[in-house]
């Protein structure tokens, strides 16, 4: 066992950043969906529209910084010890069985987390921007797609997409709880390093 | 520098400072109307000098100088109550259309006629008298408030001292013409009143952005017309062109797209908001989003009849005639004060601040004609009707007063009927409350058929509410249509985001995450009951 760094510090600023965001879109978000009466539409809207802004800077920042870092691999998806992980949530975490995935820094996250990120990076986020975008910036469509598309529809996935967010947000939140311990996961993306079965020094 | 501070007056000192505080703290100015000083004082005019029989020899003297006035008024829609609709087709004004207040100003001559721009036209069958001299210059033009057509009088000011309201002993004294003409000047908000915001019948009752109020309208009431904000005159806005006055409630320019009018480029009528502020008058973004779809008036004039004077929201013709146990006509009023029954008249409801009916319009008003036929089975029938909706690119959802009521119909011809209400003949409705004698003298005297039996329909009618009009700051906030109770509830057609939503999304979705967290939860419920065991 050593203490490496697992996390580093971009990553961790990009996940803090972004988890602040993703709240602040969500409860503006259903506010402006008429779910709820909270800061009142226009505000709510103005707070919707600057986080969206912001998180799309930060994601541009974080997609260069995959690319760059060749960190996007750590994304790809395996089945190779898949059903053991999800056997290990279902079962084995009441029987008091280890974890099956042995994190390295190379392959940090298990196979059902690579999956569910991977579904969160490729799936829900561009949903909802793309859906964002065309709702935001609605009265500039162009003839063609004005044909085509309505609010309605765009606001439609939006939305669906939004709950998608939040399904995934609650699961998220709550499997940072299942590691040794109820913080032992989350302190690591706070401090950045963790313990693990691997040398120490490497970056 | 103590020099040039002496120098300054204390007072130009003190206003700079007021101007500078009022600008740091961001109050908008807005500087009042300044006119141009008049070319002519018509107080050194010896043809004004008087003294004049009548009125119409006011006019005379006008016309020496102003050789073309006449002819000009004459052929506006002001004088020949005559509107050819381009669109649809059907000739409109006020000598041919009904509408829900008192019917038809046809068979109500003179009191109708009252408003005319003019004087002596007795009866409507014929058109109005061709003298120029029958022109009324001073209903426009007096600038002292004196001059007063007298309601009965079918244009003229009484020339005799005569009582107004009958039976209220008040004494109306005739105009003293020759001060009144020798301070002729441009029109104002009083000038036009005098006849528009008492339409039909008395202050505010027609239609309910349009009131005495707006004479000298507080900021809140109308930031264009009070006197602390723009003190526009009507003509401001509702600008002229050889006397004819742009702006009509037949054909509205619900969607005016040239914008700022440019001498030159444009057409130079100012009867729209965009005249002035342009197609995309806001600061924030978003909100020159919604001007494609919705009319300035339907955020800007928040509710109507807002001055202090209540306009008619309901009038049930059908209770009228009902007397007390003399034999005397009754009188009763509401909570507010307002009348609420009148023999004459029938049962009314009143409003103020109200929050105006909206719908989708593209500016064209199609009537119900007298002799049109209707389906008398399917009340309420729709005085006028509003044209456009939601995908026609030329339509906005507008503001509108919705006045509804009861009105008589002939159940034979399946028509609306021409009412005779007003008249020193012993025929009409307000002399004997007979509806059948006043039914038959008014198809007698307007050549309108008449079978002799007749109901009372429900009614309704739209009068598009464009004054009225507060600062910014007034306006409707986003969650007065975006929120479930939305005031543009109903409206169809559009798409907005914190009222309309797909219920099977929201149930579905909620579904869900409630899922999601129950299996969360559930799920740490067992690993704390399974850790126990372990431990124990």
């Amino acid at each position: 066992m050593s203490r490496v760094m697992v996390y580093k510090r971009f990553e961790r600023f990009w996940h803090w950043f972004q988890a602040l965001l993703i709240f602040s879109l969500l409860i503006t978000g259903f506010e402006i969906h008429g779910s709820y009466s909270l800061l009142g539409f226009g505000d709510a809207t103005r707070l919707h529209t600057i986080a969206a802004w912001s998180l799309i800077v930060l994601w541009l920042f974080a997609i260069f910084w995959h690319i760059t870092t060749g960190e996007w691999r750590q994304y790809v998806p395996t089945r190779d010890g898949l059903f053991a992980v999800m056997h290990y949530y279902l079962i084995g975490t009441f029987t008091g069985a280890e974890h099956p995935y042995r994190k390295t820094t190379k392959a940090k996250h298990n196979p059902l987390q690579r999956l569910a990120y991977l579904f969160f990076k490729l799936g829900i986020s561009p949903a909802i921007w793309v859906s964002g975008l065309l709702y935001l910036f609605y009265n500039d469509w162009p003839a063609t797609l004005a044909g085509v598309l309505s609010l309605e529809a765009v606001a439609f996935v939006h939305t669906a997409a939004a709950f998608a967010m939040l399904v995934f947000i609650i699961a998220h939140v709550y499997m940072a709880t299942m590691g040794h311990t109820l913080t032992s996961l989350i302190k690591p993306m706070v401090t950045g390093y963790e313990d693990l079965d691997e040398p120490a020094g490497k970056p | 520098m103590a020099n040039l501070i002496k120098a300054l007056p204390a007072r130009h000192l003190v206003a700079s400072m007021v101007t500078a505080l009022l600008v740091l703290t961001g109050i908008p100015a807005m500087a009042a109307v300044e006119r141009a000083p008049a070319t002519a004082d018509h107080s050194k005019f010896k043809a004004l000098k008087g003294p004049f029989e009548s009125a119409s020899e006011v006019t005379e003297a006008c016309l020496k100088c102003h050789t073309e006035a006449a002819g000009q008024i004459k052929a506006t829609t002001h004088w020949t109550w005559l509107y050819e609709h381009q669109e649809t087709g059907q000739t409109l004004g006020k000598s041919k259309v009904i509408n829900s207040f008192c019917g038809m100003a046809v068979t109500n001559e003179p009191r109708c006629t009252s408003c005319h721009v003019g004087y002596g036209w007795e009866d409507m069958n014929q058109p109005p008298p061709e003298a120029d001299s029958a022109v009324d210059c001073l209903v426009c033009h007096d600038t002292t408030g004196d001059y007063w057509k007298f309601p009965t009088l079918a244009g003229d000011p009484t020339y005799v001292p005569r009582e107004w309201p009958k039976g209220s002993g008040n004494m109306v004294q005739p105009p003293d013409l020759p001060k009144i003409a020798q301070n002729v000047g441009a029109s104002g908000r009083a000038n036009c009143g005098s006849c528009h915001f008492y339409g039909g019948g008395g202050d505010g009752v027609k239609h309910g952005d349009l009131d005495s109020s707006l004479v000298s309208p507080d900021r809140s009431l109308d930031v264009h017309m009070s006197p602390d904000g723009g003190n526009f005159s009507c003509s401001d806005c509702h600008s002229t062109w050889g006397h004819s006055v742009s702006g009509s409630r037949y054909q509205v320019n619900a969607k005016d797209t040239l914008g700022i009018d440019i001498p030159g480029h444009t057409d130079l009528s100012r009867a729209s908001c965009e005249s002035c502020h342009g197609g995309q008058p806001h600061e924030k973004e978003k909100l020159n989003d919604h001007v494609d779809k919705l009319a300035c008036q339907t955020c800007h004039v928040p509710a109507f009849a807002r001055g202090g004077v209540p306009t008619k929201m309901w009038w049930d013709w059908s209770t009228a005639g009902k007397l007390d146990e003399n034999g005397k006509p009754i009188t009763t009023y509401d909570e507010a004060g307002h009348v609420s029954y009148l023999s004459e008249k029938g049962d009314f409801r009143h409003g103020e601040n109200v929050v105006p009916y909206y719908a989708w319009f593209d500016g064209t008003v199609e009537y119900t004609m007298v002799d049109e036929q209707f389906d008398i089975d399917n009340p309420p029938l729709e005085i006028n009707r509003l044209d456009g909706g939601p995908d026609d690119p030329a339509s906005r959802i507008w503001p509108f007063k919705l006045m509804r009521g009861k009105q008589p119909f002939d159940t034979e011809s399946k028509t609306l009927l021409a009412t005779h209400v007003f008249g020193a003949d012993d025929s009409s409705l307000w002399s004997n409350y007979d509806w059948p004698k006043a039914l038959k003298f008014a198809s007698e005297m307007s050549g309108m058929p008449f079978s002799g039996n007749f109901d009372f329909i429900e009614t309704k009618m739209y009068w598009p509410i464009t004054h009225m009009v507060p600062p910014a700051d007034q306006a409707l906030r986003c969650g007065s249509c975006h929120s479930g109770e939305s005031r543009l509830a109903g409206i169809g057609g559009i798409y907005m985001p914190g009222h309309s939503a797909n219920p099977w999304l929201d149930r579905i979705g909620w579904l869900v995450v409630a899922l999601t967290l129950a299996g969360v939860i559930i799920h740490g419920l067992l690993r704390v009951v399974f850790r126990k065991r372990k431990q124990s």
